[in-house]
């Protein structure tokens, strides 16, 4: 095939085919580069400037979102943010999209999200220790949905399992909204000394780029494009724009490129992954931020398939690659270091003071343009923003439901895909590995314990995109909260977030104003608990025929645990231990999974959220477990009190007698700021002269898994064991 | 007494056996590349759980003709301790110096879990500080653990005491629910479950440290 000319690409628009629109076209014919660009060179600037690269839509918004606090060493812009976490020592970490390829090709998009998202970490140095996933899909109704689900579970077992990272949280849930636009979010975290932190930058003259890991194909290319814009019943969905993983080169990339930073930190300059937008991406990203131009040779590119052209290369996405910045003095080291792990590393070109991006391909130079134009000259959009029209016309509704059997609505609750046991999925994915994992998945947060400290990390992913529809703002504040809550809950402080925005097309001004409520929300909180959003990314255009998915955005958040003495889980210890309920209950049922279950639908705004009292409940914890009072917490979220009390009795089998001023209906309320925790009934004194708050003390945990429980309406018992099998086997039942 | 964890491509449990012989047991312990083709100065030899070279043809299939197998073949022969886990015990199998083969498991999706082990035999140089038929809680992670030999082969290791370790509940679905086993000579052993990540209580089990303590009484009374 040969190449579309310069003046074909402007007078067929075919730049628009590939996501430029006419005056972003303009503006690099005209003012950047005052000539028109080639073929090549139209590629580059249309995924350098897609959204998924440039954040077009979204920078003014992310702007908002705090990214200060003492501990942060590196924030937005590197591959991963960076927090300090003591004795020389940082947590590293990021969660990213990988939406868009799920859709298409479950298993390969699923896999390389996670792929992805590891590369980010150790190419800041640091040690991955941890993955978390957040995942969404449509009900479980059909068959469509259900092998996308088990595709993307085995994707993401896949690449984790084998690389040897413990999945130790997330989250699955399920909504109509996601049946044809599943989000797949991955996060991993790592660990660091902090003085070994390499920037991804090229500099210096001369100093070398070097190529290292999977040979280039022509997998993925214009992935970072295809990310940025929507799926339809026509649009041919681009199995080609996806890439195909191989955790095995991964996990001798991940080890190569730790040891090459621990023990000879000296060779290396800058690194970086080839992520979306492979080469152009991370090679104009590094040069860029050094102020440095780079010459590139494709010739030298280590490739899988032939004849492929510099558009190809520049735009593929073939995962398990990084680049290097390197003194020359250094060059036989380095290409010997890899060579011991089996690895291809190629000098591929080298650094240059014009600040010009310019690449050879056979002889000929194929692109010649500044390297800025890639990474800043991209232009910024203000978007419209308008109230959703849902927001306004719902207002004023509340939902105010009628129990007529506590028993039956607690028993069909359990059962809800949204509420029921995960472990059909998380237990194929390796929690263990590395025998770090203190608390495994299920729990309110997974924990990773730092071996030979006494410290560990709690994490986890948090979203209920129910409520940010309802109300993106106060939705924002809760995702964070509920985070929070999960963290302190586990026994940490809460110190960061990451977050995966996604969201629908932002030229609707509805999908907009859900972007930037929601950040706006999400921002207050963090500002609050003084934690600072270190990175993250943004996945716009989740869309299916113009019917925009719900405004999901998802917080991951780590916690640092001082002692791993400290360390709480969710599980009733033993029968005669006091339960007690912390906090107010109101009636929250507006985007509740009891408006879900009696209605099939939800509807009506959220109350606001007393971040003081929420924060407030959160430090009494956090005081409460530093004094040893706390034999278990848990986090209250959807589904209510009823909802964390099985969840509770179940980890031990055990049951609970329970007598409460609540209503039937209020015991499945999802109010915020609460915590089911159980104590000693000798601390009984203690305990309660420390809450300076609303609680309740509900009653005790008993050794027969029965629940007894009685409201203002009706006294029940409820079956421990058949309402334990029927959490437990309803996912598996689905499945089938 | 000195292990020697062999390293492959694609190991990723070799540091959680390397911790367990050094905080679990207090004993030396060195990581060996799989390119060495010498084991002069080791006493003993644990093969690490993972995917060695991906398991891309079948589990185990590439690791057999790495340098360092033939040492540790010339290990297994000459009486020395062998061990294997998971991927290990994968290896081994291919090796065939252990019967049998590791097969998908029943449901087809990999498990990681943490189950009830029972100690079947407790007089091999791996189980002697377990009572016999003592239930122990170990951690499970593979797709492939599923346990598979001819009934001929089956009738002849429970003559010979070769199965040590049976699952209580059969969650792969292995052959007379097997979940590790010995050669004829007792010094090589290969279980699918994960002994090294039960080695302190705050892992939720330490019931695997006897697994390794066995191995140092054994040495002893053998040196002695």
């Amino acid at each position: 095939m040969t190449e579309p000319t310069a003046k074909q690409i402007k007078d067929e628009k075919i730049y628009q085919q590939w996501g430029l629109t006419d005056s972003e076209y303009e503006l690099i014919s005209q003012k950047i580069l005052k000539r028109l660009p080639n073929y090549t060179e139209t590629g580059l600037y249309s995924v350098m400037w897609s959204e998924h690269c440039s954040y077009k839509n979204s920078k003014k918004v992310l702007r908002k979102m705090p990214n200060k606090s003492p501990r942060v060493l590196a924030g937005p812009g590197e591959d991963a943010g960076i927090l300090d976490i003591g004795d020389d020592q940082a947590v590293v970490f990021k969660a990213e999209s990988h939406n868009h390829p799920s859709a298409v090709e479950p298993y390969q998009g699923a896999a390389t999200g996670v792929g992805g998202i590891i590369r980010d970490i150790f190419s800041m140095g640091a040690t991955p220790i941890a993955l978390l996933d957040s995942l969404k899909f449509g009900p479980l109704k059909n068959g469509q949905t259900k092998h996308l689900v088990n595709e993307v579970v085995a994707g993401i077992g896949g690449y984790g399992n084998c690389i040897g990272l413990p999945t130790v949280g997330g989250e699955v849930s399920f909504e109509d909204c996601y049946e044809h636009n599943p989000l797949v979010n991955a996060m991993c975290v790592g660990l660091l000394n902090k003085t070994e932190f390499k920037h991804g930058t090229a500099s210096g003259d001369n100093n070398l780029i070097i190529y290292v890991g999977a040979k280039t194909g022509r997998d993925g290319i214009h992935g970072a494009t295809f990310a940025s814009d929507e799926f339809t019943d026509t649009k041919n969905k681009q199995r080609s724009a996806v890439q195909v993983g191989n955790p095995f080169i991964e996990k001798l990339l991940m080890d190569a490129c730790v040891e090459i930073i621990e023990k000879h930190s000296e060779w290396v300059l800058g690194i970086q992954d080839m992520g979306a937008a492979g080469l152009v991406s991370s090679t104009a990203e590094m040069a860029s931020k050094a102020g440095s131009g780079l010459v590139l040779n494709l010739d030298k590119v280590p490739q899988r398939e032939t004849k492929m052209s510099a558009y190809e290369m520049m735009l593929s996405e073939s995962q398990e690659r990084m680049v290097l910045c390197i003194k020359p003095d250094y060059l036989e080291e380095v290409l010997n270091f890899f060579r011991d792990y089996e690895l291809d590393a190629v000098v591929i070109g080298r650094v240059t003071t014009d600040g010009q991006y310019k690449i050879y391909h056979q002889n000929n130079l194929v692109t010649d343009i500044p390297v800025d134009s890639l990474t800043e000259d991209v232009p910024e959009y203000d978007r419209q923003e308008t109230e959703p029209q849902r927001m306004i016309d719902d207002k004023d509704y509340r939902f105010i439901p009628e129990i007529t059997s506590l028993e039956e609505t607690w028993q069909e609750m359990l059962q809800r895909p949204n509420i029921a046991s995960k472990k059909h999925f998380y237990q194929t994915y390796d929690s263990q590995v590395k025998a770090n994992t203190l608390v495994r998945p299920g729990g309110d947060a997974g924990v990773v314990r730092i071996r030979g400290t006494k410290k560990a990390l709690a994490m986890t992913n948090d979203s209920n995109s129910k409520y940010t529809y309802l109300n993106p703002f106060i939705g924002g504040q809760i995702a964070v909260m509920e985070a929070a809550r999960n963290i302190v809950a586990t026994g940490g402080e809460p110190i960061g977030v990451t977050d995966c925005l996604n969201f629908g097309n932002p030229e609707d001004p509805e999908a907009f104003y859900e972007l930037d409520k929601s950040v706006e929300g999400i921002s207050s909180a963090c500002e609050l608990i003084k934690t600072p959003v270190i990175s993250g990314n943004v996945s716009l255009y989740n869309e299916y025929n113009e019917v925009a998915i719900y405004p999901s955005p998802m917080i991951g958040m780590v916690g640092l645990i001082d002692d791993i003495d400290k360390i709480t889980t969710i599980g009733f210890k033993k029968a005669d231990d006091l339960i007690y309920l912390i906090g107010q209950t109101q009636d929250d049922f507006n985007g509740s999974e009891l408006q879900m279950q009696k209605t099939g639908a939800i509807k009506g705004d959220l109350r606001p959220l007393d971040l003081q009292t929420e924060k407030f409940n959160q430090d009494l914890i956090k005081t409460a477990i530093a004094q040893k009072l706390i034999k278990s917490c848990h986090d209250l979220s959807e589904g209510g009190l009823a909802v964390a009390l099985s969840e509770s009795a179940f980890d031990n089998q055990l049951g609970f007698e329970i007598k409460t001023t609540l209503t039937s209906a209020q015991m499945f309320s999802e109010t915020q700021s609460r915590f089911l925790v159980t104590i000693a009934a000798e601390d009984q004194v203690k305990f309660e002269t420390l809450l300076q708050t609303d609680f309740e003390l509900l009653g005790q945990v008993t050794t027969e898994p029965e629940f007894v429980v009685t409201t203002t309406d009706e006294k029940v018992s409820i079956d421990g064991r058949q309402a334990e099998t029927n959490w437990k086997e309803a996912i598996p039942c689905l499945m089938k | 007494m000195k292990f020697a964890v062999i390293n492959f491509p694609g190991s990723n449990c070799d540091m959680d056996l390397y911790y367990a012989i050094r905080d679990g047991i207090n004993e030396k312990v060195e990581l060996v590349d799989y390119r060495n083709n010498s084991l002069v100065g080791f006493d003993g030899v644990l093969i690490p759980g993972g995917f060695s070279y991906g398991d891309y043809l079948r589990s185990g299939a590439i690791a057999v003709h790495a340098p360092i197998i033939k040492e540790i073949v010339r290990f297994a022969k000459e009486g020395k301790i062998v061990f294997g886990v998971c991927n290990g015990f994968q290896i081994l199998t291919e090796l065939n110096l252990l019967p049998g083969a590791l097969v998908q498991n029943e449901k087809n999706r990999f498990i990681c879990d943490t189950v009830d082990l029972t100690v079947v035999n407790n007089q091999t140089a791996f189980t002697n500080c377990y009572q016999k038929n003592e239930n122990i809680r170990i951690p499970i992670a593979h797709g492939e653990g599923r346990y598979h030999c001819d009934e001929t082969t089956l009738q002849e290791m429970i003559a010979n005491g070769q199965i040590v370790f049976r699952y209580q509940d059969n969650v792969n679905g292995s052959v007379d629910q097997i979940a590790g086993v010995t050669n004829k000579n007792g010094n090589v052993l290969g279980m699918m479950p994960h002994p090294e990540r039960a080695v302190e209580d705050i892992l939720g089990s330490a019931d695997g440290l006897k697994l390794f303590q066995s191995i140092i009484n054994y040495q002893v009374k053998v040196n002695n």
